[in-house]
């Protein structure tokens, strides 16, 4: 046995053990921690698999803005969690919903185990078109040239949600400030940390935004970095939240996926079809979707979580 | 020289493990917060550190270099600030039973 696939095995197991914790444990606030190291477990596999892009999404997003959320929303959760548990649903339920579980698991497993030795892949097609995009990263010209439209529903689906956690506000506080606000110490560790580590990270989201071109990264990871330092920001009590009523944040937050849906459009006229783009102009109409995106993809994911509207806007 | 390069990558990186498996130990065996803080952070400075320490004569001069010494201080002080912060919430919410 090789060391390399030693390290395979353990992270395997390790990932299993993580996945199955976070399911049995009974505390919400653990389940959420089981699960962020869950998500950092599984960035490391897909290092090993080779997919340094989908690393970063999953570090990223998968643990880092998805463990935010989670923490958020089991900190909520705290005061009644001692009532939910009371009304724990039935051994009859729960052994359903275990074997739905298991079925749904080999299901997968025996689809995967029995695809055709090697598999069916578009990877050689979409490399040999590379240079048709203007881009180096194939992955980018998957998800902005060749599967353009998956993307733009991604973006949708973001604003979609925050939408949602709009919707739980109250109504007297609808249009106010969100509800994430600084309770920092000013002259408190935080705020110092934020003073020095917000300015490196916001180069370091843009270099990420930037370089996805070329190397692995994009959109998605710089947006997440540069909401987390807002939001850092925020917490030191260095920067304010918009209330959701302004007018210029919901601009913003429409002028992304409106951008990508209009050239979108216009390749339908132009190039033939839609989110085609016409010959020579494709790495210009990319960058232009991917600055439209970038302020979109940034309000978005920092109000997901900074929470519904909770407080009165200024009068 | 390689190899010396190489026989120092390998010492500093398991002194770094070594420092990680300790600050694990300390995490679960210690009895309370501030302790269990005291450890973690060993982990992080030095083992982190030692482990970054045996990896630079395996990197490439300057850029790949800098990265990895710059890795290790944003941990050193994300590392201390958390530790500060969890400090002050366990001191606030008082010592546990």
């Amino acid at each position: 046995m090789t060391l390399a696939l030693a390290v395979d095995i353990g992270l395997t197991l390790l990932i299993l053990a993580m996945a199955g914790w976070t399911i049995a444990v009974r505390d919400t606030f653990a389940s959420v921690i089981g699960f962020v190291t869950y998500g950092l477990l599984l960035t490391l596999v897909w290092v090993r698999l080779a997919a340094p892009d989908v690393a970063l999404t999953e570090a990223a997003m998968g643990g880092g803005l998805t463990g935010a959320l989670l923490i958020g929303a089991a900190a909520r959760l705290r005061s009644t969690e001692a009532a939910t548990r009371t009304e724990r649903p039935g051994i009859l339920t729960r052994t359903l919903a275990g074997i739905l579980s298991a079925a749904v698991t080999a299901a997968l497993a025996i689809c995967v185990l029995n695809l055709p030795e090697p598999a069916p892949t578009l990877a050689p097609a979409a490399a040999a078109n590379l240079a048709a995009t203007g881009v180096g990263n194939p992955v980018t010209a998957v998800l902005l040239a060749y599967r353009a439209m998956d993307t733009l529903l991604e973006a949708i689906v973001v604003l979609l949600a925050l939408l949602g956690v709009w919707s739980l506000a109250h109504d007297r506080a609808w249009g106010g400030y969100p509800q994430l606000r600084s309770t920092a110490d000013p002259d408190g560790i935080l705020v110092y940390f934020a003073r020095v580590m917000a300015p490196i990270g916001i180069i370091v989201g843009i270099y990420v935004f930037w370089v996805g071109a070329d190397l692995p990264g994009g959109k998605f990871q710089g947006a997440t970095i540069l909401a987390a330092m807002w939001l850092l920001a925020v917490g030191a009590g260095l920067a304010d939240l918009p209330p959701v009523s302004r007018t210029w944040l919901r601009i913003l937050l429409a002028v992304g996926p409106l951008v990508f849906i209009a050239i979108g459009l216009v390749g339908s006229v132009i190039a033939g079809a839609v989110f085609a783009y016409p010959d020579g102009y494709a790495k210009p109409l990319i960058l232009a979707i991917e600055i439209a995106l970038m302020p979109t993809l940034v309000l978005t994911l920092a109000l997901l979580v900074a929470g519904a509207p909770q407080r009165m806007p200024p009068q | 020289m390689k190899i010396a390069l190489d026989i120092f990558t390998i010492l500093a990186v398991m002194a770094g493990a070594f420092f990680f498996l300790a600050g694990t130990v300390g995490l679960l065996r210690f009895p309370d917060p501030l302790t269990r803080l005291h450890a973690l952070t060993k982990a992080d400075n030095l083992g982190l550190g030692l482990v970054v320490l045996g990896l630079l004569p395996q990197t490439e001069w300057p850029l790949d270099t800098i990265k990895l010494v710059a890795i290790w201080l944003f941990a050193l002080l994300s590392g201390a600030t958390v530790g500060q912060l969890i400090a002050r919430a366990a001191r606030r919410a008082g010592p546990t039973p």
